[in-house]
């Protein structure tokens, strides 16, 4: 096959990119460039957008021998990414870049363009598996290593995408792909994973909010309010520095009277209000999620687990279309613009703008943003 | 790969001509600093004054007027920054720097520099839409208060789409006024005639690695009589302009790559453009709304440099186009290289009046020393298919 490989300047689609050559496969390396003005970006070895990581790609490209390339996504990733994110935030919610990029850049505008330039599949170095399954159609699996799993970023491909895709680092513990990547002469080996978002250079996410949104911050402050008091704890200088289940941050000057931990609960994003409560009130039993994507064969309804963020747990749950008028007869998830997910054991922090994705044992079955909890 | 590379980036860099590579691999393994004053040393020292007589000769200057450097970007930082603060040194209203908005970023970067840093007032003199200077403006922007410039730099020919600049106008308009004219020719020596003297420049770059002379070594032609202050400091081997030892091997093979570019020129010149205009001819028959951009084909009078074939094709990403020829084994550039590997859309067609989309679907062929026909059959035989995918990547992304 020809392969697109995309390089990232990190070690996993270095050793991904090298083994898709040494499979047989004819390679080409491809860097991403996403950002116009990359000094802009982070900087340092730790997130994916400088010349130094295009650098680094191009060092493991040589040493693997395949030909290297930069395309220049910068206008779409900032269309497509940069600018949801802040909408997102804007609104209130608490988007996923990565999962957005995976399904706007990565697996579409990349993967198009290769198609039309005449490749069979884009190779990244993400962790995951892919498999034929019985339908016939791909299936993609959790990855071996369920430390390092990233299948939840990748919940939004459908069939066309995970079709022309290879994730040659399923199989593998991230540990003995370094020890690989040393073996192969890859510079890259002991360097650090990347972290956070890769266009927050220094992981201030509230900083750069406040920096980018500028007039288009719904508020510049507001109150912080005790949910069953109606109390007003204190000021903050902006919703979009919050996120609900966050802990950290408050600087509310006073203890709870319990002297338990107080937890954002709500974002208003037009008043500015941000209430707070304990834990036991962040608890979430019922979801309901819009645009969902699905890997293959869409279920009529699935009782499997759901993943509610990139590094967090599952939760058993059961996954059905949400009634609506115009859907009430033979409503099927097939059909539905908004599913309904019960969860059977609870989570706690959940915000509208996540993801969630959608598991049958280890195998992805789709995904949705979370609309609303209850 | 089983075929053969088909090169035709020689805009960007140019096989070493044999005899400047026996030039320099024989002075390699000799020592001797030029500045020693042992028999070694004198003999190196030799070397270096026999080469400088030889481009001097070659190019039409004085000896003495030839100034060493580790090459064009190096040499024009020298030209602009040096010439500039030796003038307002001697007069203080002296801050107005012009030159065209289609210069290499050799030029260009260090004009920024200037502006920002010196308080150099930069004005950019705008090209007609084939990438020929506006001498009526340069005039002009002269006329309005010529006290207060410091110098001119207009580029000899283009290095993107090959247009050949009208440095005698130039000179014409600065003359009078006695202001300073830097000229970068890295693009000319070799490819079109270039004299020194003639000219009525004071001051040109060149550069060993686009005439088939090595990297990392070039020359700024100087005229004797204009100060240049220097932009590094050390030992002043080169009239106190410009210090740091002097490269004996390699400014042999330059010597010898300027003389015999130089000398073949016109014979080298005939036949590249005779390539180029086959290239052209067919590339647009393959593809019909392929269009050449800069000068038009030469018919008599010469407009454009003669191996320099750049085209647009619109509908599609001039990235695309390069990397499906580099699979077919077929060496071509989009514009300017940039360190980052970052294609932005070229300053130069957009200075011409291109949209930031027509500037985006360009490809530059250069043909040199080593072209062939077969080269130009290579690009005509792959050409369309290659559009037509590229055509079909732009649609579906």
């Amino acid at each position: 096959m020809k392969v697109l490989a995309a390089m990232s300047g990190g070690v996993d689609s270095a050793v991904a990119a090298a083994r898709a050559a040494e499979a047989g496969h004819d390679v080409t390396g491809i860097h991403l460039a996403l950002s116009r003005n990359p000094k802009s970006y982070r900087s340092g070895a730790r997130g994916c957008c400088t010349i130094e990581d295009s650098n680094d790609a191009r060092r493991a490209a040589d040493v693997i021998g395949i030909p290297f390339y930069v395309w220049d996504l910068s206008e779409r990733f900032h269309e497509d990414v940069v600018e949801d994110f802040m909408d997102e935030y804007a609104a209130g919610r608490t988007p996923n870049p990565c999962l957005r990029c995976n399904e706007k850049i990565k697996f579409a505008a990349v993967l198009e363009r290769a198609l039309a330039l005449g490749f069979d599949a884009v190779a990244t170095g993400h962790y995951a598996r892919l498999r034929a399954g019985a339908d016939g159609l791909v299936e993609m699996h959790r990855a071996v290593d369920h430390g390092k799993d990233q299948s939840y970023v990748l919940g939004v491909l459908d069939q066309h995408q995970l079709a022309h895709s290879l994730f040659p680092l399923g199989d593998t513990p991230k540990e003995s792909v370094r020890a690989e990547a040393a073996e192969r002469g890859l510079l890259v080996a002991d360097k650090p994973d990347s972290h956070d978002i890769c266009f927050v250079a220094d992981g201030d996410n509230a900083g750069w909010l406040r920096e980018k949104l500028g007039d288009r911050a719904p508020n510049d402050g507001g109150d912080i309010v005790d949910d069953s008091t109606g109390e007003v704890l204190g000021r903050h200088d902006g919703t979009y520095g919050f996120t609900i289940g966050q802990r950290k941050g408050l600087r509310i000057g006073r203890p709870a009277p319990d002297g338990k931990p107080r937890f954002v609960l709500d974002i208003e994003p037009v008043t500015g209000t941000v209430t707070v409560g304990p834990r036991e009130r962040l608890a979430v039993e019922r979801l309901s999620a819009i645009r969902p994507r699905w890997c293959g064969t869409v279920p009529r309804r699935l009782e499997g687990t759901v993943q509610l963020r990139a590094h967090g747990g599952e939760h058993r749950a059961v996954v059905t279309a949400e009634e609506t008028a115009a859907l009430r007869d033979g409503s099927s998830l097939a059909s539905s613009g908004t599913i309904s997910i019960e969860l059977l054991d609870p989570a706690y922090g959940i915000a509208p703008g996540q993801a969630a994705v959608l598991y049958d044992g280890t195998r992805v079955v789709g995904s949705a943003t979370i609309s609303a909890t209850a | 790969m089983s075929a053969p590379t088909v090169y035709l980036d020689h805009a960007a860099t140019t096989p070493m001509l044999p005899a400047a590579i026996e030039a320099m691999t024989a002075h390699l393994a000799e020592v001797g600093n030029p500045s020693s004053l042992h028999a070694s040393g004198r003999h190196a020292r030799r070397v270096v004054e026999e080469s400088r007589e030889t481009i001097a000769q070659a190019l039409n200057c004085r000896p003495a007027e030839v100034v060493f450097t580790s090459g064009g970007t190096d040499a024009d930082n020298l030209a602009l920054k040096g010439i500039f603060w030796s003038r307002r040194a001697a007069d203080p209203r002296r801050t107005r720097i012009l030159a065209s908005t289609i210069e290499h970023h050799a030029v260009l970067d260090p004009l920024d520099w200037l502006a920002e840093h010196e308080g150099a007032d930069v004005e950019l003199i705008p090209v007609d839409d084939r990438a020929r200077l506006d001498v009526d403006a340069l005039r002009a922007a002269v006329e309005r208060d010529p006290d207060s410039v410091a110098l001119i730099s207009v580029m000899w020919a283009n290095n993107e789409v090959g247009t050949l600049q009208p440095v005698e106008d130039v000179v014409a308009v600065a003359a009078p006024h006695g202001i300073p004219v830097h000229t970068d020719a890295v693009q000319a020596v070799g490819a079109v005639p270039v004299d020194f003297a003639a000219s009525g420049v004071d001051a040109l770059t060149l550069t060993g690695h686009k005439l088939g002379g090595p990297y990392g070594v070039g020359a700024l032609l100087v005229r004797r009589e204009v100060e240049v202050t220097p932009i590094s400091h050390g030992g002043g081997q080169e009239r106190d302009i410009r210090s740091g030892t002097l490269d004996t091997p390699g400014i042999a093979a330059l010597a010898a790559a300027v003389e015999l570019s130089v000398k073949e020129q016109p014979v080298h010149a005939a036949r590249v453009a005779a390539l180029r205009d086959d290239l052209v001819r067919r590339v647009i028959e393959q593809v019909p709304d392929a269009h050449l951009h800069g000068a038009l084909l030469d018919s008599g009078e010469l407009r454009r440099l003669p191996g320099n074939a750049h085209l647009g094709f619109p509908d599609c990403e001039g990235d695309s186009l390069l990397m499906l020829l580099d699979a077919r084994g077929i060496e071509c550039s989009t514009g300017s290289a940039c360190s980052a590997g970052v294609p932005q859309p070229s300053h130069v067609l957009l200075a011409m009046g291109c949209t930031d989309e027509a500037a985006r679907h360009s490809l530059r062929f250069t043909l040199g020393h080593t072209s062939t026909a077969a080269d130009v059959d290579a690009v005509v035989r792959e050409i369309a298919a290659v559009v037509e995918r590229a055509r079909g990547a732009r649609a579906s992304s």
